[in-house]
């Protein structure tokens, strides 16, 4: 072994882990308060709204989802026509659906290009700031991991669980600089919170060195591609998630009836969900067919063979093919929508449960939870 | 289908009757329904939920010992499991038809596209529809007269732009009153779906045929042993369907010395393994000169077409057995079985050379040898610190002389008279490296003459997995292709305007999923306003598109909604430029 292992930096790396850990919980507060009160704000500015314009609105009624005031009337016809269809039906995503969503006038929420509007949300802008700060802290913890064991920090449960809840919120904080996602703020870092506790009571592991199985480059190539698709496949299954809710929500309220999700105002329209996700879904795919392919390779390299349906092949396997089903379903009549959605979310929890109970309980030739 | 006819005739009433198919008509029914994308996502999900079966019930292709154990295990469901092939899932006749038919409905869907495509590939862009400003992208410029590009100058501008950009592109109607031109680019989009999904077929071919022409097997080799690349060199054998022996090369690996190192800085993983390199002699052919290698996990050897993997290790002690007679009847090492932490190994030695009576041996081997309070002893270390052979003995007939095969591994004591036992006033043997104990009896004696190591190895051929990679790289290329090159069309039509401008209207259209149209309309917008030094950059002219729908059905109900709100006064959203061309392009649903 060339590196020796070095205890103190792990021990500073769970130091590191813990307050990265605190300051990620003060963050999820803050986004958890800014849905709140802007749900809140955006209420009020309706029911003033409502009062002012009173059967003005009635021509906007079929769906007046995300759009506060009636002054947005030209976005009133767009986002009649991003939901007006049949359920399982959608637009394919031209720029004409988002371009202009920018100008509506409430500011706000349901915005389809999920582009940064010109309002302020105090509590996000903190909560954005602590995220910075928790991954700066949660870097600082993967990184001396990495050192203190002179290896790359993913080589059991403890290390994927750490290096894993950073990568994905390291995504998360990378598409927050082009698109203003911070609705999923609480989704993925309270995602991330639940990772680090998982890591630090139910699978730590001090550092220590690799097993022989595990000491090649591969595990470098393979590994890291399977955690950022990962990663990846987070942030779709989270819109996927509100996709549906958002959906929901957009029927019964053009049905007339009560909205119930207040909070779900921050939350772009459903097709808007769909197409973005559809869009992260795809590189996340050819990440997934990746690592099914360097794993083909390094199991050939390791046992022989290049493939074997060892439980964790066979849920690698099925990962891939439920993606596959959702691109084509994309392509597909009557599986658009709200059904592509199911098997976005399908396939996230097949990754969940191929992580979790496939690593733990499965016996294979990948059982290297380090447990 | 004529007897479809003869139906029709038959039927006195033919009112909402059904009309009858036919065996040629449901073929063809069976077959348009297989090719359907409706059934190939449905077999693509179907082929997911089959795989799952085989990771929760052990396959018998990883270990059939296991599968034996869940069936003695589990009497009430066990056999019943077995019938419906859930030990061999990936080999069952439903998981077979269902990948299959996923194939064939590929097959049927691949190829039609593939004529479709070339044909497209081979025509020019279709005709420029009526109203472009129904299409996703839309939008106009317009060129003062005193500019002196006419209509047909400006086709021409545009089409040469469109041509750098990497369209194709059709003038038409060049001197005509309202000349336009069709382009069209990204046919690698479909060439890379059809390159995916072929792909997909060679992958499956190349592992069918790895199937049929590979082989491998494993052998045990204690230090010093040399093995023989033929068919009694194996431990055990599984060949492929087509093999002939005559594929092995007679090469030859000798394993000179084995050395493991264990993990002495770490407090949760003390003593585990972190390194394992088996120094071996290599000959490619018994002519051929010796070649020092090392092997190691994760770094197999390449010989002779195959690869020779370490897959195990272990200790094997060696003893030395003495019959009742006084002569040596076995001296060697005894390969010991892993059984628990730190190489607490079982060993069976099994003499059936020993006379006047067969002897035979069981027990086990510890590295480290620990006993608690209670008399259970176990290994505190891997490695030699304190090695010991804890041995029960039998005599009697072993049963090997009838000639049926036994496991090494196992030792069958039915018929055997124990001769030491812990339950015996005899108790059991307990021998340290150098000592030696004497049967009771007069039976023979053991001696434990030291410790040597043994490494496992796998050794494979599969002529098809080289195969399977290149088909694999070339479906990630079509897959990437596909994803991320898009496929547009673009229209432009000019015409000129009474009072002398230039009128220039453009529209785009995506095939497929492409969230980068209104970008690529943009740029256009761009070279062509450059082009003509127009200094409109702000594309405040420009309408967007009166709905989002692109080539989808359900665009005349929402562009219905969405047109009137969109459309500005100074350009009505139809007739821009008056059209002669007939009603615009039908729409297909891909």
């Amino acid at each position: 072994m060339p590196f020796s292992i070095n205890e103190t930096m792990g021990q500073y790396s769970e130091l590191f882990m813990l307050l990265a850990a605190g300051t990620y919980t003060v963050a999820f507060i803050a986004f958890a308060w800014d849905l709140a009160k802007s749900s809140k704000t955006l209420r009020a500015v309706d029911l003033k709204a409502a009062e002012l314009s009173g059967a003005a609105e009635a021509d906007a009624a079929r769906v007046p989802v995300g759009v506060g005031a009636a002054a947005a009337g030209a976005d009133v016809a767009r986002s009649d026509a991003d939901v007006s269809g049949p359920a399982g039906r959608a637009e394919r995503p031209t720029s004409a659906t988002s371009r202009r969503g920018t100008a509506a006038g409430a500011g706000q929420t349901a915005d389809g290009s999920m582009r940064y509007a010109g309002e302020r949300r105090a509590p996000a802008r903190v909560a954005v700031a602590l995220t910075v700060l928790g991954a700066a802290i949660h870097a600082a913890g993967v990184i001396t991991r990495a050192l203190g064991a002179g290896r790359v920090p993913w080589g059991n449960m403890y290390e994927f669980l750490t290096t894993g809840a950073f990568v994905a919120v390291a995504v998360f904080l990378l598409v927050l600089i082009r698109r203003d996602l911070r609705f999923l703020g609480t989704f993925v870092i309270g995602l991330a919170i639940i990772m680090l506790v998982a890591a630090s009571i139910a699978f730590w592991t001090p550092v220590g060195h690799l097993v022989p199985a595990l000491q090649s480059y591969w595990l470098i190539i393979h590994v890291s591609i399977a955690v950022m698709s990962s990663a990846l496949f987070t942030l779709t299954f989270a819109m996927s998630a509100l996709q549906l809710v958002q959906s929901h929500r957009q029927k019964t309220i053009a049905a007339g009836g009560a909205d119930k999700l207040g909070f779900m105002r921050l939350v772009p329209n459903a097709l808007s969900l769909e197409n973005l996700s559809y869009r992260i879904n795809a590189i996340a795919f050819v990440g997934w067919t990746f690592t099914l392919m360097f794993g083909a390779i390094w199991a050939e390299k390791a046992w022989g063979r290049f493939w074997g349906w060892d439980t964790k092949e066979v849920w690698t396997f099925v990962i891939w093919v439920v993606y596959a089903g959702y691109l084509h379903a994309r392509a597909t009549r009557g599986w658009t929508g709200t059904r592509a959605a199911w098997l976005s979310i399908v396939g996230y929890l097949c990754v969940v449960f191929n992580f979790t109970i496939v690593n733990q309980f499965f016996n294979g030739l990948h059982s290297y939870s380090g447990l | 289908m004529s007897e479809r006819v003869n139906e029709k005739k038959k039927s006195p009433k033919p009112e909402a009757v059904l009309p009858t198919l036919g065996p040629l008509g449901m073929l063809r029914w069976a077959w348009t329904q297989l090719t359907s994308m409706r059934t190939a996502l449905f077999l693509l999900l179907l082929l997911a939920v089959a795989a799952v079966p085989g990771s929760l019930f052990p396959q018998r292709p990883a270990n059939p010992a296991i599968v034996t154990q869940y069936i003695k295990d589990h009497p009430d469901y066990g056999a019943i499991l077995d019938s419906v092939q859930l030990y061999d899932v990936y080999s069952s006749a439903w998981f077979s038809a269902i990948y299959i038919l996923l194939f064939v409905s590929l097959i049927g869907c691949v190829i039609p596209r593939a004529i479709a495509h070339y044909k497209a590939m081979r025509s020019q862009p279709p005709r420029t529809p009526a109203r472009l400003s129904r299409l996703p992208e839309y939008g106009t410029l317009v060129i003062p007269a005193d500019a002196g590009i006419p209509a047909s100058a400006a086709i021409t501008d545009a089409a040469e732009l469109l041509k750098k950009r990497g369209y194709r592109v059709d003038v038409r109607d060049r001197d005509g009153a309202r000349p336009s031109l069709g382009a069209e680019r990204g046919f690698l989009k479909e060439v890379g779906n059809l390159v995916f999904h072929t792909a997909l077929i060679g992958v499956l071919v190349s592992v069918a045929a790895g199937g049929l022409f590979g082989y491998s097997g494993q052998r045990i080799l204690v230090e010093g042993d040399t093995f023989v690349n033929t068919l009694v060199g194996y431990d055990q054998f599984t060949p492929g369907t087509n093999f002939q022996s005559s594929q092995l090369q007679p090469y030859s690996v000798q394993l000179d010395k084995f050395d493991i190192t264990f993990d002495r800085e770490s407090k949760g993983k003390f003593g585990q393994p972190i390194d394992f390199t088996a120094a071996v002699t290599t000959k490619e052919n018994p002519d051929a000169p010796a070649k020092k290698e090392v092997l190691k996990v994760n770094d197999p050897l390449s010989l002779g077409g195959t690869s020779v993997y370490l897959t195990g290790n272990g200790y094997a002690p060696v003893v030395t057995i003495r019959d009742g007679a006084g002569n040596v009847a076995m001296q060697g090492p005894v390969v010991a079985k892993l059984q628990g932490e730190n190489y607490y190994s079982s060993v069976v030695i099994k003499v059936p050379d020993a006379k006047p009576e067969q002897l035979a041996f069981a027990g086990f081997f510890l590295p480290t040898a620990f006993v608690t309070d209670q008399g259970v002893s176990f290994s505190g270390d891997p490695e030699l610190i304190n090695p010991q052979l804890t041995l029960n003995s039998y005599f009697g007939d072993l049963g090997l002389d009838a000639g049926s095969p036994q496991n090494v591994f196992e030792l069958d004591v039915k018929k055997l008279t124990p001769l030491n036992a812990r339950n015996l006033d005899t108790k059991g043997i307990v021998l340290a490296p150098g000592s030696s104990y004497t049967l009771p009896n007069g039976k023979g004696s053991i001696s434990f003459d030291g410790v040597k190591r043994y490494i496992g190895v796998d050794i494979h051929h599969n002529p098809g997995q080289l195969y399977a990679l290149i088909f694999a790289l070339l479906a990630v290329a079509g897959l990437v292709t596909s994803l991320y090159v898009n496929r547009r069309r673009v229209w432009v039509r000019t015409g000129t305007h009474e009072d002398g401008r230039t009128m220039v209207e453009y529209g785009l259209l995506a095939r497929g999923e492409d969230h980068r149209l209104a970008g690529e309309a943009a740029a256009i917008r761009k070279l062509l306003s450059d082009d003509w030094l127009l200094g409109d950059d702000a594309p405040t002219g420009s309408q967007p598109a009166p709905s989002a729908t692109a080539d989808n059905d359900r665009a005349d109900t929402a562009a219905n909604g969405a047109s009137g709100a969109d459309a500005s006064p100074e350009q009505p959203a139809e007739d821009f430029i008056q059209s002669t061309a007939g009603s615009s392009e039908s729409k297909k649903d891909q």
